[in-house]
């Protein structure tokens, strides 16, 4: 098992890029992090650069400008990073996907493992997207394990 | 001495949205700043010509999601001026809770990142657990925390059942004690005091140059406020005061800000009160159709004026539609409060101006492709912030 996969098991660190979003999903990720959710007590937290992060959240449609923005950040992340599209914007365009500045949805640029769809998501459907996601990671690899 | 820039952006906790100011130093002080936007063009006002009149609500919405609210306001108050629609009374008090309890939330929300900024992570959190309540509310009423899709033509799509009433006024009281405390907090402070008295300075006149709205007006003295000088919805039913304070620093606009939200919240409970008065059910007026005009519609955000402009030809969509927020004419006022500072006292000058940010801890590019100078990062800025706020404290404990 590579380290990285073995570290995915818990304390995820989060970078969070936010495209061309109406900030809603924005605000709802940092909800996460105040008293009533506190996702800090499961080890999640966010960090400044994707340089550090396990997990690379993604929310809002994707504009032209963003585009390359994106893919590089992707480039800088560590690999295996997660991916996770957060909101109706990330997982499909949603609202903005007919705009003619639209270059997304996020899954066309760079490779998603999970999708919290939503406009906004719930704190705590974005919570449950991040639990369902360490589970199917683990899940695998009980399979490649017992293959 | 060599020159520094600093990117704040694209991806950055300051800015609400994706954008790019690079601040060019001198040492600790900033000389000059630049502004790159187009990171969050989402082509709205193009998708709303191609929307139905009902749909252009939810697309008027996503403008911005903290001000999810002020958009719909305005473009039903610029429709309805088209289309003649005069609302029933319980409708008008609708839309003033709904617009009031926003102003309280987005409030809470700048209060709580404005005391990040400068290292009071307790106020932060604070802050944002008191706003939890308030979002409860939005679903109560309207189903969702944010984005509440309440408005529509000649209306609101859902009443607020009078049985309600005593969760809200219960809520309220929680949130006007808790306002007590953060008043208490930031106005009794002598660290935040130091921090923001005197710092991110916008005279009147550079207010009047920039046409700046909204708190940030109302912080230097300019008194204005849609809703009392073009009423609309509920306000002229209703009593209340507009704050203006004449210091223009950072401290005035906090301060405008924590006593705007009590008169949001007498304002509620005077629609509250209102709406007991009005026969449930009345919450809306059916519209058949929009005839051809031109028509303009404003409202007040929690940052400032909203305004929307409509060209309708009795089609069931808009053949033109035009939206100018408020922070577009805050942003450039930087210019006056940012240059000129220490880089620490911009980072709260930056977040005072417009209060509408979201994402903590993003950060810009660690160093300057072109020219290969390193430049600081969002997190260098407020840690930078934060030093200064520590050794205030340190100095005023000895
Ligand atoms: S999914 Fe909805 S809430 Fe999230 S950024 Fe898009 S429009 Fe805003």
């Amino acid at each position: 098992m590579a380290l990285k996969d073995y570290v995915f098991k818990k304390s995820l660190w989060v970078f969070h890029f936010g495209g061309a979003s109406c900030n809603n999903c924005d605000i709802e990720i940092l909800d996460c992090l105040t008293p009533r959710f506190d996702v800090e007590r499961f080890g999640i937290k966010l960090v400044g650069s994707v340089r550090h992060a396990d997990v690379l959240l993604v929310n809002g449609s994707i504009n032209v400008r963003d585009k390359d923005r994106l893919l590089e950040i992707y480039r800088q992340a560590p690999k295996p990073v997660l991916v996770i599209a957060i909101g109706a914007c990330g997982c499909t365009g949603g609202i903005f996907a007919e705009s003619f500045n639209f270059a997304g949805p996020v899954d066309k640029i760079i490779p998603v493992d999970a999708y919290v769809p939503g406009c906004p998501p719930k704190p705590e459907a974005i919570i449950a997207g991040i639990v369902a996601l360490i589970n199917k990671k683990k899940a695998e690899k009980e399979v490649e394990h017992a293959a | 001495m060599e020159e520094k820039i600093i990117n704040i952006g694209p991806y950055h906790p300051l800015q609400e949205e994706p954008e790019l100011f690079k601040l060019y130093c001198d040492g600790e002080i900033v000389k000059n700043i630049d502004w790159v936007t187009g990171y969050n063009h989402r082509g709205i006002e193009r998708i709303s010509e191609s929307k139905t009149f009902d749909e252009v609500f939810f697309l008027v919405e996503r403008v911005c999601g903290i001000c999810s609210t002020s958009h719909p306001f305005a473009f039903a108050n610029c429709i309805e001026e088209i289309g003649r629609i005069e609302l029933p009374d319980r409708a008008k008090y609708i839309r003033s809770i709904i617009g009031e309890l926003e102003r309280i939330h987005s409030h809470l929300l700048w209060v709580g990142l404005a005391g990040h900024f400068l290292g009071y992570n307790t106020v932060f959190m604070w802050a944002w657990k008191y706003r939890e309540p308030v979002l409860d509310l939005f679903e109560m009423i309207t189903g969702n925390r944010n984005s509440y899709a309440m408005f529509r033509i000649g209306g609101n799509r859902r009443d607020i059942e009078n049985d309600k009433i005593p969760r809200m006024r219960k809520v309220l009281d929680m949130i006007k004690r808790k306002t007590d405390l953060i008043k208490g907090a930031i106005m009794d402070d002598p660290v935040i005091h130091a921090r923001t008295k005197g710092v991110g300075v916008i005279p009147k006149e550079a207010i009047i140059d920039y046409g700046a709205l909204g708190p940030t007006a109302r912080a230097s003295g300019v008194d204005i406020d849609v809703r009392r000088d073009d009423p609309y919805a509920a306000y002229p039913l209703v009593d209340w005061k507009v704050i203006v304070e004449e210091e223009g620093d950072v401290f005035a606009k906090a301060k405008v800000r924590i006593l705007e939200m009590y008169e949001s919240i007498s304002i509620i409970e005077q629609c509250l009160e209102g709406l007991k008065k009005e026969p449930e059910g009345t919450h809306y007026v059916p519209v058949k159709n929009i005839p051809a005009g031109v028509g303009m519609g404003h409202a007040e955000a929690p940052r400032g004026e909203v305004f929307h402009f409509a060209i309708t030809d009795g089609s069931k969509s808009p053949i033109r539609h035009k939206i100018r927020a408020p922070s577009y004419q805050n942003i450039p006022t930087f210019k006056v409060s940012g240059v000129g500072q220490t880089i620490s006292d911009t980072t709260i000058a930056l977040a005072a101006v417009d209060p509408c940010y979201c994402c903590t801890e993003r950060m810009g590019f660690a160093y300057d492709y072109k020219t290969g100078r390193k430049t600081l990062n969002g997190k260098d800025l407020i840690e930078l912030s934060q030093r200064k706020t520590d050794e205030i404290r340190n100095k005023l404990n000895k």
